[in-house]
């Protein structure tokens, strides 16, 4: 009976995306209750979940009891159970900061928000290379329609691209499904780390090309150094809240890198063993420069912060690209900080647009914005939490990561490009903060109309800040409880490097009661 | 037989690429449609092509055609259907919300 709890996180968006769907006629209040009610079911559900795999144990679900490998098995291991919960808990603050007046742009938000977590969810937790895909089709079918939400001329613009970029990674997924199928002749994960390994040599080219194609594919989703070019416009022109949420969509790419590469491609694969060790630490460290050009180059700040997203991306896959337990370990701490700093920030970006008048977020000396305390404070701390300085997350796992390199032959590169970077983004934080708190103008120097919006009441402010203060509060939790967490990624990165226990819990399924 | 598919998938692909990569949003929907059609095929020859073998088990047969890329194949035609749905759909908003068909919205120079 327990090992029902596995399929609630996804089903339960799944069920609530159709009764949304269902009650599209109703006010917009009861959308939004139900939705919140979805996305808080599901962070229990997830908790719950989190008890039990914390423990090591590796929960599986054979949907529609087809034994795995021939049925689909969903599978619920440390790993996917801790990026459920970053995913869950970024999306309930998205979507607190969407019911202040977002949603209302258009009449499906929640619908598809319901669809976007369904896809996400399952992409984290499924154990077939197939049923992967059909997952990332939903979410980002999902999230081609939040990132149009809204309408206007630039979200057309980088949602074509969008699309177009993403369907040809689709394409080329299943290429890689293909090939893999027709040469080993299963799609399940666990059965495919098998028979991988016990390949014969003149199939290894094939696989090793197949293997290569798909992170192409993740590298795409990622927004990997030769494949990011989607992300920055796609980030910056689409409403913010949905932007907040896009910051777990990338981190998708990054779960699918270290999940196929440690489990089908992973040191006891045979001859295809740590097939993209060579390729994925060097991109890393390229994105994480060209991310800190972008950051530094930005001419507003919602730019500046997917250009951050960018970067984070970097630093997350330098973790994962040193193919120690310490650097998943690193990687995977620093991923729920990346993750929460990023959707702060861009919540934080539009709640400081709204109040400079046509200025918007461009860095340009505009009016003295209202609150300029509160949050001018708010800026710093996100700054601090972003630019990676002590005390907050950002550092500790900037410096996890860097202690996981200490014994790695890259080294100096490494040290070299994370610190610079660090500095770069000190420097580019200063300077947009000074740019938008310094050195604005007072009302009436500046061109305004006489519509100037009046200040919003305590409660109004309280209600648009919650969403902001609730991620700078997951950080700070990663900080309080940053030793538990840290044997917890610990222990998730171990469990990574031995895939034998996945392989043994999928293959050796009993009949679920 | 083998190799007229191989063909037929390899031109696909290759249309399908030179296509995607024009300046116009026309021409890149046709591209990714030729590209799905490739990738169709490509799925579908993977389980080895067979003539008048059954997919299912029957009595005294001996060969059998996989029918699991079949499966696949229909999921992935359902998808990349619904696909191309949305992109004509996206490039016609485009088209109207810039005024001209370019992928970046620029006009011809």
């Amino acid at each position: 009976m327990i090992n029902h709890i596995v399929i609630v996180p996804v089903i339960l968006p799944l069920l609530f995306g159709i009764l949304l769907l269902l009650l599209q006629n109703y006010s917009i209040q009861v959308k939004r209750i139900l939705s919140i009610t979805a996305v808080i079911v599901q962070i229990v559900a997830v908790t719950t979940l989190l008890n039990i795999v914390s423990s090591g144990e590796i929960l599986t679900y054979a949907l529609g009891n087809w034994m795995p490998p021939f049925g689909i098995v969903l599978v619920a291991d440390r790993l996917a159970v801790w990026m459920l919960l970053i995913a869950t808990l970024v999306s309930l603050c998205a979507l607190g900061y969407a019911v202040r007046g977002t949603d209302a742009a258009g009449q499906h938000f929640h619908v598809l928000f319901q669809l976007q977590l369904f896809g996400l969810n399952g992409a984290f937790l499924t154990g077939d290379l197939f049923n992967l895909f059909v997952f990332f089709e939903i979410l980002l079918l999902a999230s081609y329609s939040l990132l149009l939400h809204g309408g206007g001329r630039l979200k057309t613009k980088a949602g074509l691209h969008f699309v177009v970029i993403n369907l040809v990674g689709s394409t080329m997924f299943l290429f890689a499904v293909g090939i893999l199928y027709g040469l080993l002749g299963t799609l399940n994960m666990a059965d495919l780390a098998v028979k991988v390994a016990n390949t014969t040599p003149e199939n290894v080219a094939l696989i090793r090309v197949a293997g290569l194609l798909l992170f192409s594919v993740f590298a795409l989703k990622a927004a990997l150094l030769p494949l990011y070019l989607w992300l920055p416009s796609a980030y910056t022109y689409t409403t913010a809240a949905v932007a907040a949420l896009f910051a777990i969509m990338s981190k998708v790419g990054a779960y699918c890198i270290l999940r196929v590469y440690t489990l089908i491609f992973g040191a006891q694969a045979g001859p295809a063993a740590n097939l993209i060790e060579a390729w994925l630490l060097p991109l890393a460290l390229a994105t994480l420069i060209i991310g800190i050009l972008g950051v530094l180059a930005s001419t507003h700040l919602r730019q500046q912060v997917a250009y951050l997203v960018v970067a984070s991306i970097g630093t997350l896959l330098i973790g994962f690209g040193l193919n120690t337990p310490a650097g998943i370990a690193a990687g995977l701490f620093y991923l729920p900080h990346s993750t929460f700093a990023a959707a702060a920030f861009f919540l934080l970006a539009d709640t400081i647009a709204k109040r400079r008048d046509e200025m918007k977020d461009k860095f340009e000396p505009g009016p003295v914005i209202a609150h300029k305390r509160l949050f001018g404070v708010l800026f710093f701390m996100v700054a601090v939490l972003a630019a990676g300085l002590p005390p907050l997350s950002g550092f500790i796992g900037k410096f996890m990561i860097l202690q996981a390199a200490l014994p790695h032959p890259a080294l100096p590169w490494i040290l070299a490009i994370v610190l610079i970077t660090s500095l770069f983004t000190l420097i580019a934080m200063a300077r947009s903060g000074s740019m938008l708190f310094y050195r604005a103008m007072p009302a009436n120097y500046c061109k305004i109309g006489p519509d100037r919006e009046v200040p919003p009441t305590a409660m109004a402010l309280g209600k648009e800040l919650v969403s902001i203060v609730g991620l700078l509060l997951l950080s700070v939790a990663l900080l309080i409880w940053g030793g538990t967490i840290t044997e917890f990624t610990m222990a998730t990165a171990n469990q990574l490097l031995q895939p034998d226990d996945y392989i043994q819990s999928v293959l050796g399924t009993g009949v679920i009661p | 037989m083998e190799a007229l598919v191989s063909i037929i998938i390899g031109v696909l692909t290759s249309c399908g690429v030179y296509l995607t990569l024009r300046g116009h949003t026309f021409p890149v929907v046709l591209g990714l449609t030729f590209l799905s059609y490739a990738v169709n095929l490509f799925l579908l020859v993977m389980g080895r092509l067979t003539i008048g073998s059954p997919p299912i088990i029957a009595e005294g047969m001996s060969g059998y055609a996989d029918p699991l890329p079949q499966a696949l194949v229909l999921t992935a035609i359902v998808i990349s259907f619904a696909m191309t749905a949305f992109v004509i759909v996206l490039a016609l908003k485009a088209h109207l919300e810039m005024g001209n068909d370019h992928v970046d919205g620029k006009h011809k120079s």
